[in-house]
């Protein structure tokens, strides 16, 4: 059977007569790699553009339409010592980088706005009180309006929009009190410059536009970093099936690529990409991806196969189906809609902050007018007074206070290996106080790993290994790994359900099943000793031996659960697998209350006794059978290796094969939740000693701005502490 | 006072220039790739493609 490799969903026109093709790169990080790409693609013939993104690890080629294939690409770079796949833009990063662009653009705009304006402002201000002529004063200040308003109308878009949403919608956010305060301060500047008054508020209303696009914009890029990282992640997966294209033609194509009804082959030691049914071949197949159980299922003519399952023993024909055919699937759907739709009612802290915030302000800014009309002061003086108090409380540092410590949080999380999915992730993180653990792969390793590998002499282990080469079984595969073999032994023999055999220097090499390298006795022993591994054998002559191969613990999970009880956090184990896995894997960790066999909706009903207790659940999963749990958790964290529903859901990915950053992300969140609050008081307190001196109506346009910026910058600095989290996790860190 | 009239407009147009640079820049795409634009800065040189004749060396 021929097999190609089909890549031209990824190929886009780039016009006049070009292709062109993004790829995702593993492995880019310094300037040598960029120039070296860079170069061996450049000297394909044909290729008109080969540019290396070192942000987002990525390369755009363009070639002239017809004469390359992509794959060429990838051998290419696979030759330079590069693995590449092709990369196709998700609608939700194109969203961000667009978004990106345009903050960046609002931002250049205010910003050179602020400076004319500020530049025109310095001569009033110092003029006022020396002998500037009136006249001058006026030009000035409607030279200031001339620049400050238009472009106080682009670079406020961001602000505007999301209070209309929220106005709309009949709740409010922080961007309602900073658009009224905007809105109200250009208008009386305009008012007051039309009647020739002294002080105009042109230049602090377009500088408190700058600082909070400043924070938005770096809280962007953050983002956006996170999502093409992301991104990357799902494409160095590399997502492929062999589809029929014809009764004996195969070609391997992006999952994206297949419809329902199309036939895929899955070869033995392949995990299945898609969903569908089987309709020919016999197999066992592992779903401890889906379900959690680590025992293996025969698959036959007519058994449901979902993405993320492992083939193992036999090959299978598949015929694809929609996802919510599916039963297993589709009652997960549902209890994850469910679960979706509660979690969406929380309330973040700067909402809840603005809720209390807004009303209080405008009442302020009221009675301030009302108190001056009362006390004899002039209708006009006393608006313009109360519109002071609106501009000196406008939420400048309040706006900051909780973005740009998210940002540097969550760039000090990203650097330790954990992405955000949510934007509120961090507050709610740092609020919970118990852990449900899921076992198999979010404990354990995906992968399987021989546990006994210290116990056999090491000639032997790096013989199996090589011999293993030969063999497509996932069992195999985990020997070969163990022994770090990578040279295959030549003439060796695979017998299918049996095991690999060969002859090295006239002597029989076996590895496979006991009964295949007469190994039963010392098989059975084993297996009495450790009932949940598979046992593979190996001989050579005489010489008989076994590996246990079972999915590990992740190499620092002892330490990550003593760390976590020492910060006070309830920890569980909910599981769908088998009692005595389970029960082997809690007590290696010291965890006395864990749970096995546990289905999806038992998983949400246990989050939602603990819950009515309230305790909030931090959920860690990666199997399908998580996905529900892990969006009815208060916040939930999913390693990168999780099926792909549960790692849409979660709203912390981890990378890597420690556990580490479980904790390494409780404890910035915690500390970031602490700077917030921290912020969000410094900025109320800025506000308790300017407010009586805009109600006492002695504030001019150049206290307005001082203050504004002096609170700003303050809230920034203290921001910057969230980089470093507190109580040393680098001692223990792997 | 006079100068007014020529030094408002010539703030106003250098800083018009700045702006009209920035929106340049980010139209052309040199935001999007900041880590690599660090270390082009200092790369050394491409080498010629192959397509086009490198024209210092036909001049030596």
């Amino acid at each position: 059977m021929q097999v190609s490799r089909d890549f031209s969903h990824y190929v886009r026109a780039a016009g006049e007569g070009l292709q062109h093709i993004d790829l995702a790169v593993e492995g880019v990080h310094c300037a040598g790699c960029m120039a070296k790409i860079e170069r061996g693609l450049s000297a394909i013939p044909d290729v008109t553009l080969a540019r290396v993104n070192l942000t987002d690890r990525r390369v755009a080629l363009e070639w002239k339409a017809g004469t390359l294939d992509p794959a060429r690409f990838i051998d290419r770079l696979e030759e330079l010592g590069y693995k590449a796949y092709p990369y196709e833009t998700a609608s939700a990063e194109a969203t961000e980088v667009a978004e990106s662009r345009f903050l960046l653009r609002c931002l250049g705009v205010a910003a050179f706005a602020t400076m004319n304006v500020m530049m025109l402002s310095i001569p009033v201000w110092s003029g006022n009180v020396s002998d500037m002529l009136p006249e001058q004063r006026d030009f000035f200040h409607w030279l200031s309006a001339l620049i400050a308003l238009p472009a106080a109308a682009y670079a406020g878009q961001p602000f505007f929009r999301s209070a209309w949403r929220a106005l709309s919608a009949k709740t409010t956010n922080m961007d309602v009190p900073i658009s009224i305060g905007v809105i109200l301060a250009l208008g009386m500047s305009v008012v007051e410059t039309i009647h020739h008054a002294e002080h105009a508020y042109f230049d602090a209303a377009i500088m408190l536009l700058t600082f909070l696009l400043v924070g938005r914009v770096l809280d962007q890029n953050m983002r956006r970093r996170t999502r093409a990282v992301a991104g990357n992640l799902a494409a160095l997966k590399a997502e492929t099936a062999r589809k029929f294209v014809g009764p004996d033609e195969i070609s391997q194509v992006p999952v994206a690529a297949i419809n329902p009804g199309d036939i895929v082959l899955l070869r033995p030691g392949e995990r299945c990409a898609v969903d569908g049914t089987v309709i020919e071949g016999r197999s066992e197949i592992d779903q401890s991806l889906i379900t959690g159980e680590t025992l293996y299922v025969t698959a036959d003519t007519g058994t449901p196969v979902y993405a993320g399952s492992m083939n193992i023993s036999g090959t299978l024909r598949v015929r694809v189906s929609a996802a919510s055919e599916a039963t297993l699937l589709a009652e997960i759907t549902r209890l994850l809609d469910n679960a979706l739709e509660a979690r969406s009612r929380y309330r973040r802290l700067a909402d809840r902050a603005s809720r209390l915030y807004a009303p209080v302000v405008h009442a302020t800014a009221l009675l301030t007018i009302l108190g001056w009309v009362l006390a004899g002061a002039g209708w006009h003086d006393a608006i313009v007074t109360g519109v002071a108090v609106l501009i000196i409380t406008c939420p400048c540092a309040l706006g900051l206070a909780i973005p740009t410590v998210q940002t540097v949080a969550s760039g000090a999380m990203f650097k330790s290996g954990v992405l955000l999915n949510a934007g509120d992730a961090i507050e709610r993180l740092a609020e919970a106080d118990h852990i449900i653990f899921d076992k198999t792969g979010t404990l354990t390793l995906p992968d399987l790993d021989v546990v006994n590998a210290a116990a056999i002499p090491a000639d032997i282990l790096a013989l199996a290994g090589q011999l293993a080469l030969s063999s497509h079984h996932p069992v195999a595969a985990a020997v070969a790994q163990a022994a770090r073999a990578k040279s295959p032994i030549v003439g060796a023999v695979e017998e299918a359900g049996q095991g690999v055999h060969a002859s090295v220097d006239g002597v029989e090499i076996r590895l496979g099943r006991p009964s295949f390298c007469g190994a039963d006795d010392l098989a059975r022993s084993s297996v009495d000793l450790d009932p949940e591994a598979s046992i593979v054998a190996f001989s050579r002559g005489a010489e008989k031996f076994v590996f246990t191969v079972r999915q590990a613990l992740r190499p620092d999970a002892v330490t990550v659960i003593a760390a976590l009880k020492a910060r006070n956090v309830g920890i569980e184990i909910l599981s769908g697998d088998r009692e005595p896995a389970v029960r082997a894997a809690a007590t290696a960790l010291g965890i006395p209350e864990w749970r096995a066999g546990v289905t999806p909706a038992d998983k949400i009903a246990r989050i939602e006794e603990l819950k009515r207790r309230g305790t909030r659940v931090l959920m860690v999963g990666d199997g399908m059978n998580d996905a529900p749990s892990l969006a009815a958790a208060h916040v939930s964290m999913s390693p990168i290796s999780a099926a792909h529903l549960s790692q849409a859901t979660a709203d912390l990915v981890f990378l890597g094969k420690p556990l580490a950053p479980v904790v390494t992300a409780v404890d910035y969140a915690r500390k970031a939740l602490h700077l917030m609050r921290q912020n969000l008081w410094l900025a109320i307190g800025y506000n308790i000693l300017a407010v009586p001196i805009a109600i006492s109506g002695v504030v001019t346009p150049l206290i307005a701005a001082a203050a504004m910026s002096g609170s700003s910058i303050l809230v920034m600095l203290n921001a910057l502490r969230a980089r470093s989290a507190s109580r040393g996790i680098t001692s223990w860190k792997s | 006072m006079e100068v007014l009239i020529i030094l408002v407009p010539l703030a106003l147009g250098l800083g018009l220039a700045g702006l009209a640079a920035f929106l340049w820049s980010l139209k052309s795409g040199q935001y999007d790739d900041l880590d690599g634009a660090a270390w082009r800065a200092i790369a050394d040189d491409e080498p010629p493609q192959e397509t086009q004749p490198d024209l210092r060396s036909v001049k030596r």
